[in-house]
């Protein structure tokens, strides 16, 4: 089955740093916390829900939640979340989720990390465009920030 | 930068109707009843919300005007439909998406290398 364009985001990134290290990074719910900026209250458990409230400014209303999939030591990570979960009132749960995959290769300098999340074109189409409008903080907003661009640099 | 700066205001200006056209809470509710997929008349996209059918024209145009939706005939009967390209918007959405995990893996670099 072919994917379309719009439904996989993939980054590589190299950390100079030890696959064990990333690993703990990532799986910790602790040490994910901190760089992910998210507070989650429990352990990454495959099969288990964990959830946390997002400590990435102006985005504190919201609680993020994760299904964890695969642990597969210092080699896959993965859990199923709902992208574009931006509106604290709205249940997501209906909702078809993403998988998030993080993939551990060790390398001469460190790791290599793919990071991938895939499911994205099972969501409705207007799902996506109102929830990039709230995620932009606005589209209305947006207009104004681009009519203010246009008007400073005809 | 400034081939880059003046990109980006190319591709802003050419976006700002589909923002504009989207930031109407009727509009979205259209596109939202669209998202279907199959073409929808008027009278039945008129259904439910509190606005005339001259109202719900009017808002159509606009983002018929947008290129978001397009008018389809139907014997004596306009449809609308989602307008395949308003995926780009799909594309707009993901691009935040990808920002976001740009941002996210920035920040376990330096957390893991520090």
């Amino acid at each position: 089955m072919s994917r379309s364009s719009t439904d996989r985001i993939e980054k590589r990134i190299e950390l100079a740093a030890p696959v064990a290290r990333v690993w703990r990074a990532l799986t910790d719910h602790k040490e994910f916390s901190q760089w992910f900026r998210v507070n989650l209250e429990g352990p990454f458990v495959p099969g288990k829900i964990t959830r946390g409230r997002i400590t990435y400014p102006g985005y504190e209303h919201l609680v993020m939640e994760v299904v964890v999939q695969k642990m597969e030591s210092e080699r896959l990570f993965s859990f199923n979340w709902h992208p574009y979960a931006v509106d604290s009132k709205a249940d997501y749960s209906k909702e078809p989720p993403t998988l998030v995959e993080f993939r551990l290769q060790k390398t001469p300098t460190g790791t290599l990390l793919v990071v991938s999340e895939s499911g994205f074109d099972s969501i409705p189409l207007a799902r996506r465009a109102e929830a990039f409008r709230m995620n932009d903080g606005g589209w209305t907003e947006q207009v104004k920030n681009i009519e203010a661009h246009v008007a400073k640099a005809p | 930068m400034p081939k880059r700066h003046e990109r980006s205001e190319r591709t802003l200006r050419r976006s700002a109707p589909i923002f504009a056209a989207l930031g109407d809470q009727t509009r979205l509710a259209l596109i939202a009843r669209l998202g279907g997929g199959s073409p929808l008349s008027i009278s039945r996209l008129t259904q439910g919300l509190a606005l005339t059918r001259q109202a719900i024209t009017k808002h159509l145009r606009v983002l018929e005007n947008a290129g978001l939706v397009r008018g389809v005939r139907h014997g004596r009967e306009s449809h609308f439909e989602l307008e395949p390209e308003a995926l780009d918007d799909a594309r707009s959405a993901l691009e935040s998406i990808s920002r976001q995990w740009d941002d996210a893996l920035a920040r376990l670099k330096s957390f893991v290398e520090r």
